[in-house]
């Protein structure tokens, strides 16, 4: 605080100025270089002591104007920047893209890339949980569960690796169907993984769930009720933490998810260990739809027969000309899409992630905004964190499963 | 809060009511391929929005089954703040807000705000329209929803577009300082402006205007076969068509 002086006025007393000064008060960075921050946030907090007064997220650090680029590229070169936003669960991401892409052609994926999406969709649901959880317990205190979730990951991401070719960058789901078919022996492979899963989940849940510290580091921290959670704008566990039953795959079902059977958890005090505890059943759902849909699928296409949207088979373009000049405009110019907008939306792990696509009819994406659901959640950051110590600012943030990539975008 | 909102108390009816499948008029569910591009039953809000509000309600059109409805600037927040408070309604949960510029200059910015309705089960699109020559802003709804805060600031910062009545309406995503313009406009080129490199004689990050090592490349993919009716050296086949060449 600047140090004014008493001016002297000649024949008046000079007037005593009086300062307080808090040397209590002061300003911290955190990040955007601190572990805990889970990628690159600067979070300035206003300290009153050890009690935040003020949280001020200052985002935009791994801005890439990915909703720019997209303008500029072809719907099939669109994709993969979708892998790239929320790059813990990349599966979902393109789902809103792809269903978004066939709500403007006009056209539907055959049943078997359904199951598929669903299928994957649901495995990428365990895959954040696991990440989220795990990091989360690990911001708290608890290494034991991050060394050995991450583990079982690694067993989820070669089922991705085995249907995509790669770990994370997947582009799998596409307009019209998936890229390719499942492997021969995945489907069995995948059950039996979800056949021995409830036991790690068992295994994780007696180190967190009533675990004295993590619970005294969680319990009644950040607390959110449900009207607040819906004025800021919260969706996904974070919103159902809160008590609000609502998940876009019971309330607007895509793909098959009318078909698949299950429950959606909903916690009662909105605080961070409901939100923990939220993710924790939302993974035993997810096995169960995993089940359901390895039960129902069906042998048949995986994308469309439409040469003009999806590409035909590559064994076919050794031999056709038509397939071949197929393939070439696919790749090069892509197709047409016709006139018209839409807003189509998922429930991604982290919550509602919708693709608002507006097409001119030229095989560009004229506009394409992207709703990330971390977007919404970091700017309750200071609600959430106020009045709580600096330690608590921690769980906050794990609880919320921030992923930086969706949030700058 | 009075709304019909799902809580843990009638969590049990909830789900069951959740768990009926979005189905058309005919039972069917909803899916792409059933959803016609214009003329799909429009949302009822659209007819009450209308009735309400007369004039300020400018259109609304549905397209794939989604409903858009077109109002005035000067009416926006009290047709919001009508959608959240009023019991029929109730539009709880602000999805979206954002923009779209067209290339055409004639053709206005359209502002977008994206509104559900949780116990309804109701999506809604509120649009704006802004002259491009005009000024361009529209009423900050951030008094009726919070988390309108970043949604707003972004929309300003990617498109210019000032939210009046927002308390703290700075740049989000790109820094405070950023003077180049509002990069989601359509005259801003995908390259930007500036570049920054790190000039190992002057031992420091330096700021300077993009050059580019190789031209910028924009394919137009309009197709020549659909836009050339003669292709070069087939003039002839016109002389067996009626029409003549084009």
């Amino acid at each position: 605080m600047s140090q004014s002086q008493a001016i002297a006025i000649p024949g008046q007393e000079p007037e005593t100025v009086r300062h307080t000064i808090e040397g209590d008060s002061h300003t911290i960075n955190f990040g955007p270089q601190h572990p805990a921050a889970h990628g690159v946030l600067r979070l300035i907090l206003e300290m009153k002591g050890e009690v935040v007064e003020r949280a001020d997220p200052h985002i935009g650090l791994l801005h890439r104007g990915t909703e720019k680029l997209i303008e500029h590229k072809t719907y099939i070169q669109a994709l993969p920047y979708f892998d790239r936003l929320d790059y813990v669960s990349p599966m979902c991401m393109e789902h809103a893209f792809a269903l978004g892409t066939e709500r403007l052609l006009g056209i539907e994926a055959p049943e078997r890339a359904q199951y598929i999406r669903v299928l994957f969709s649901e495995l990428t649901r365990v895959l954040n949980h696991l990440l989220n959880i795990t990091t989360y317990a690990l911001d708290c205190g608890a290494i034991t569960p991050a060394l050995w979730g991450f583990e079982q990951r690694e067993t989820l991401l070669e089922f991705y690796e085995a249907v995509s070719g790669s770990h994370y960058h997947a582009n799998y789901f596409r307009p019209g169907g998936v890229a390719k078919d499942l492997p021969a022996g995945l489907e069995d492979k995948i059950a039996a993984w979800a056949k021995k899963f409830p036991d790690f989940l068992k295994d994780l849940e007696g180190l967190l769930t009533e675990n004295r510290i993590f619970k005294q580091r969680t319990v009644d921290i950040g607390v959110m009720s449900a009207e607040q959670a819906m004025a800021w704008g919260f969706s996904g566990p974070c919103l159902r933490a809160s008590g609000c039953a609502w998940d876009l795959r019971k309330s607007q079902p895509y793909d098959v998810y009318d078909r698949m059977e299950f429950d959606v958890p909903v916690g009662t005090r909105g605080d961070c260990y409901d939100r923990y505890l939220v993710r924790m059943l939302e993974i035993r759902e997810s096995l169960k739809i995993i089940d359901q849909c390895l039960k129902q699928m069906k042998p048949g296409p995986i994308k469309l027969m439409d040469n003009k949207i999806a590409p035909p088979q590559r064994g076919e373009m050794k031999r056709s000309m038509e397939a071949l000049i197929h393939h070439f405009k696919l790749y090069t110019e892509g197709y047409h899409v016709p006139t018209g907008s839409t807003y189509s939306v998922v429930e991604a792990p982290k919550g509602e992630f919708g693709v608002y696509l507006v097409a001119d009819g030229t095989n560009k994406p004229y506009r394409c905004k992207i709703r990330a659901p971390g977007y919404a959640h970091l700017q309750a950051m200071e609600v959430l964190s106020k009045g709580h110590m600096l330690a608590d600012a921690v769980s906050v943030i794990g609880s919320l499963d921030i992923v930086f990539g969706e949030i700058d975008r | 809060m009075t709304a019909p909102v799902p809580t843990p108390q009638d969590a049990a009816v909830t789900l069951t009511v959740m768990a009926a499948v979005a189905s058309d008029s005919n039972g069917a569910p909803i899916t792409p391929s059933n959803v016609p591009h214009s003329g799909a039953a429009a949302n009822p809000t659209a007819a009450v929005l209308a009735a309400r509000f007369g004039d300020a309600v400018i259109r609304s059109e549905v397209i794939w089954g989604e409903t858009t409805v077109f109002v005035t600037r000067e009416a926006l927040h009290a047709v919001i703040r009508f959608l959240h408070d009023d019991p029929g309604e109730r539009y709880d949960y602000l999805v979206d807000v954002t923009a779209v510029e067209y290339r055409d200059g004639a053709r206005p910015i359209e502002v977008v705000w994206h509104l559900r309705a949780l116990g309804h089960r109701r999506f809604l699109r509120l649009k704006v329209e802004l002259p491009k020559r005009g000024p361009l802003w529209v009423p900050s709804v951030i008094d009726i929803y919070s988390g309108a805060d970043w949604l707003e600031r972004e929309c300003f910062d990617m498109f210019g577009i000032r939210f009046e009545g927002h308390p703290d309406l700075r740049r989000l995503l790109l820094w405070e300082q950023y003077k180049e313009g509002y990069p989601l406009r359509k005259d801003f080129p995908l390259t930007g402006h500036v570049e920054v490199r790190y000039d190992s004689e002057q031992q420091r990050v330096v700021y300077q205007p993009v050059t580019l090592q190789q031209d910028f490349r924009s394919f137009d993919f309009l197709s020549p076969w659909e836009g050339m009716t003669t292709l070069p050296g087939d003039e002839k086949v016109h002389l067996n068509r009626l029409e003549g060449p084009a």
